[in-house]
C-alpha cells in the first residue's frame, strides 16, 4: 500500500512536470512572450523594462528553475489582465467549475444507472432500443450547440430560465443540463452493456433460484460487480471537465469557472493566468486520479494496488 | 482443395479482385440486415461524395457576400428566396453553400487527424508489444503520462501561440489522441505475439518491422478500423468545438463550428444560421457513430455468435410454430 502511493505520487509530480514544461517552452521558445503581451505601438524601452520586470533578460535555464521554484510556492506572479496574483483569480474560480461538474455529472448519474438498467433487462426490447438510439444522439450532438439550443428553448421561448451568468440556483440548471447530457449518453451505453453481462452470469440465475427478491439480485449484485467500468467512467468524466473541457459550457452560459478563465486568458495573451490554470488543472487531474485508485479498492476488495 | 496455381501476376491479381469484391458482396449482404448501420453508410457516402464535389454541388461561392440580401430566411418564408434556399447569415453568405463547404473540412480534420494519430499509435504500440522489455517500459510511462494532461487546455494554449490554422488544428488534435491506438496496439500484440504463426516467422528468420508489419499488423485490421471510426466522430466534433471557441479554422476558411460561432449573435433572429450548422455536425458525427456500432457489432464473435444464436431461435420458433399449425389443421377443418 504504502509503496502503491509512493509510486502514484512519484507519478503524478511526473505528469505535473511534464504539463509545466510544455507550457514553460511553449510560451517561452515558441511564442515571445513580450511581444504577445505588450501592444504593438510600445517602444524598445518599455519592451526592456517589461522583459526586466519579468525576469525575461536572463538565460532560459535559469528563468526555468527559477519558474520551477515559483511554482512549488504557488506564485506565478500577477494577472497581466486583472492586475492582482494570477492564484487568487483560479481560486475564485475553480470552485464554480467543480460545482457546474458535480450539479453536471450527478445528474448524469442518478439518471444513467436506472435508465442503462431497464434497458439491460430486455436487451432488443423497446425500451433497450430507444434508450440506445438516445444515446447515440446524444454522443452524436455537439455540446456548444446543444447549449445554444437550450437557450433559445428555455430561456428565449418560454422565458423559464436565465440565459447565462451565475448567481441564482436556477442559473445552474442550463449549463449542468449542457454539460451532462453527452456524459449521460456514455454512461447509459456502459450501464446497459456491463449490466447485459453481468446479468448472463451465472450467479445472477442462483440468486433468482434460491428465491432472492429481484430488486435484490439485479440492484445489488449485478450492479455492484458491473459497477468498476462505471466508477471508472464517471472518474474520466469528472477529470475531463475539470481538465478543460468544461471550456465550451462555461463559454456558452458565461458560467464564472476556470474553463471560461482560461478561454478570457488566451484572448487576452495572459501568459502567467494561463500558466496558473494549466497547472492547476494538471493537477486536480492527478489527484482525482489518486482518489480513483482509492474508489477502485473500495468497491472491489480483490483488487491489488500496484 | 488446394488453390489453382496463378502464373501471370495479372491473374494473381484478377483473382485477387475477385476475392476483393467477394468480401464486399459480404459485407453488403451483412449491411442489409442492420438498418441503422445501412443508414450510416449511406448517410457517409452521400456526404463524402458531397464534400468531394462541394464546388459543383453549391449555388453559391460560400464566401461571396451580398450586403442587400442579409439574414434572409429560408425559402418556406414569406421573404424566402429559392435564390438562398437555407437562408443567409450576416454578410449575406448562402447557408446552404456554406454547410456543403463546411462537410470538406471537418472530413478532412477528421481523416488526417485519424491517419496521423493512428499510425503514429499503432507503430508505437506495435513497438511497445513487441519488443517489450525498456521499450514497452518507456513507450507505457510515455502514455500514461500524456493521458493525465490536461489535454484540451493545452491544445488551446498551443493553438493560441502558434497561430489556429489547418494544420495546427491536425496535428493538436494527432498528438492529444495517439495514445488510445497505442494502449489498444499493444495489448492486442501482446497477445498474438504468441502465437506459432510469429514463432515461425521468428524461426524462419524475419526481422521484426517483417514480422511486425506483415504478420502481426493485418490481424489487428477489423479492432482498429472500429477505433478509428469512433475516434473521427469525436474529432468532428472536437474539431467543430475548436472552430467554436475561435481557435479553430479560421474565417476566410468555413467550417461548422465556426458557423455556428457566428450565428450565435444573431441567433434571436435569425435561427438557421445556428441550427443548420449544428444539425450538420450532429448528422455526421450520428452516421459515424452508426456505422462504427455496426462495424463493432460485426467485427466481434461474440456478438456474432448471439446474432446467429438469434436467428436460429427465431428459425426453430416458425418452424415449431409452423408443425403446431399443421397439427391443427385436421383438427380444424
Amino acid at each position: 500500500m504504502g509503496r502503491f502511493i509512493y509510486r502514484r505520487l512519484i507519478h503524478g509530480l511526473i505528469v505535473i512536470l511534464g504539463v509545466t514544461v510544455i507550457v514553460f517552452v511553449v510560451t517561452r521558445m515558441v511564442g515571445d512572450p513580450v511581444q504577445v503581451m505588450l501592444p504593438l505601438e510600445s517602444t524598445p524601452e518599455q519592451r526592456a523594462a517589461f522583459e526586466k520586470k519579468l525576469g525575461l533578460d536572463r538565460p532560459i535555464p535559469i528563468q526555468f528553475l527559477e519558474f520551477m521554484g515559483n511554482m512549488a510556492r504557488l506564485d506565478f506572479g500577477d494577472s497581466l489582465w486583472q492586475k492582482r496574483p494570477a492564484m487568487d483569480i483560479v481560486f475564485e474560480k475553480l470552485p464554480m467549475t467543480i460545482l457546474l461538474t458535480a450539479v453536471g455529472i450527478g445528474f448524469a448519474c442518478v439518471l444513467a444507472i436506472p435508465l442503462g438498467i431497464i434497458a439491460a433487462l430486455r436487451p432488443g426490447g423497446a425500451v433497450d432500443r430507444v434508450t440506445v438510439f438516445g444515446s447515440l444522439l446524444g454522443l452524436s450532438v455537439p455540446q456548444f450547440w446543444l447549449g445554444l439550443l437550450f437557450i433559445v428553448v428555455f430561456a428565449v421561448q418560454f422565458k423559464i430560465l436565465p440565459t447565462s451568468g451565475a448567481g441564482t440556483p436556477s442559473h445552474i440548471l442550463l449549463p449542468a443540463l449542457t454539460m451532462g447530457l453527452p456524459t449521460l449518453a456514455r454512461l447509459v451505453m456502459l450501464v446497459r452493456s456491463s449490466m447485459i453481462d453481468e446479468l448472463n452470469r451465472q450467479y445472477v440465475k442462483t440468486s433468482f433460484a434460491k428465491g432472492l427478491p429481484f430488486v435484490r439480485v439485479v440492484g445489488l449484485h449485478a450492479l455492484r460487480n458491473a459497477g468498476l467500468p462505471i466508477m471508472t467512467l464517471v472518474g474520466w468524466e469528472v477529470i475531463r471537465s475539470l481538465a478543460g473541457y468544461s471550456v465550451v459550457v462555461e463559454t456558452v452560459f458565461a458560467w464564472p469557472g476556470i474553463g471560461l478563465t482560461a478561454i478570457q486568458a488566451i484572448e487576452r495573451e495572459d501568459l502567467i493566468l494561463i500558466q496558473a490554470i494549466v497547472f492547476t488543472a494538471a493537477v486536480c487531474v492527478v489527484v482525482i486520479n489518486i482518489a480513483m485508485d482509492f474508489i477502485y479498492k473500495l468497491i472491489d476488495p480483490r483488487l491489488k494496488l500496484t | 482443395m488446394t488453390p489453382p496455381r496463378t502464373d501471370t501476376l495479372e491473374q494473381a491479381l484478377a483473382e485477387n479482385r475477385f476475392e476483393w469484391w467477394n468480401s464486399v458482396c459480404e459485407l453488403g449482404r451483412e449491411l442489409k440486415r442492420d438498418k441503422p448501420g445501412l443508414i450510416g453508410v449511406i448517410l457517409i457516402t452521400s456526404l463524402v461524395l458531397m464534400a468531394v464535389f462541394a464546388p459543383y454541388i453549391a449555388p453559391h461561392d460560400p464566401a461571396a457576400q451580398d450586403l442587400t440580401a442579409r439574414l434572409a430566411p429560408p425559402v418556406w418564408y414569406d421573404k424566402g428566396t429559392w435564390d438562398h434556399m437555407l437562408g443567409t447569415d450576416h454578410l449575406g453568405r448562402d447557408v446552404l453553400s456554406r454547410s456543403i463547404h463546411g462537410a470538406r473540412v471537418s472530413l478532412w480534420v477528421g481523416a488526417a487527424v485519424v491517419l496521423c494519430a493512428g499510425g503514429f499509435g499503432v507503430v508505437m504500440g506495435l513497438m511497445a508489444g513487441y519488443l517489450g522489455g525498456r521499450t514497452d517500459a518507456f513507450i507505457m510511462r510515455w502514455i500514461d503520462t500524456q493521458v493525465a494532461f490536461p489535454g484540451l487546455l493545452l491544445a488551446l494554449i498551443i493553438l493560441a501561440v502558434i497561430g489556429p490554422s489547418l494544420t495546427t488544428v491536425v496535428v493538436v488534435l494527432a498528438l492529444n489522441g495517439w495514445m488510445v491506438y497505442g494502449r489498444m496496439t499493444r495489448s492486442a500484440v501482446l497477445s498474438i505475439r504468441q502465437s506459432p504463426y510469429v514463432e515461425a516467422a521468428e524461426v524462419v528468420g524475419c526481422r521484426w518491422p517483417r514480422i511486425l508489419f506483415r504478420h502481426i499488423l493485418p490481424n489487428l485490421t477489423s479492432p482498429l478500423l472500429t477505433l478509428g471510426i469512433l475516434e473521427f466522430a469525436r474529432i468532428v466534433l472536437a474539431e467543430a468545438a475548436l472552430s467554436f471557441l475561435g481557435l479553430g479554422i479560421q474565417p476566410p476558411a468555413t467550417s461548422w463550428g465556426l458557423d455556428v460561432a457566428m450565428g450565435k449573435n444573431y441567433m434571436f433572429m435569425a435561427w438557421w444560421l445556428v441550427t443548420i450548422p449544428g444539425c450538420a455536425i450532429a448528422v455526421t458525427v450520428l452516421a459515424i457513430n452508426l456505422v462504427a456500432s455496426w462495424l463493432r457489432l460485426i467485427s466481434d464473435p461474440q456478438e456474432r455468435e448471439k446474432q446467429f444464436a438469434r436467428h436460429m431461435a427465431k428459425g426453430m420458433r416458425k418452424n415449431m410454430q409452423a408443425e403446431i399449425d399443421k397439427e391443427r389443421q385436421p383438427e380444424t377443418s
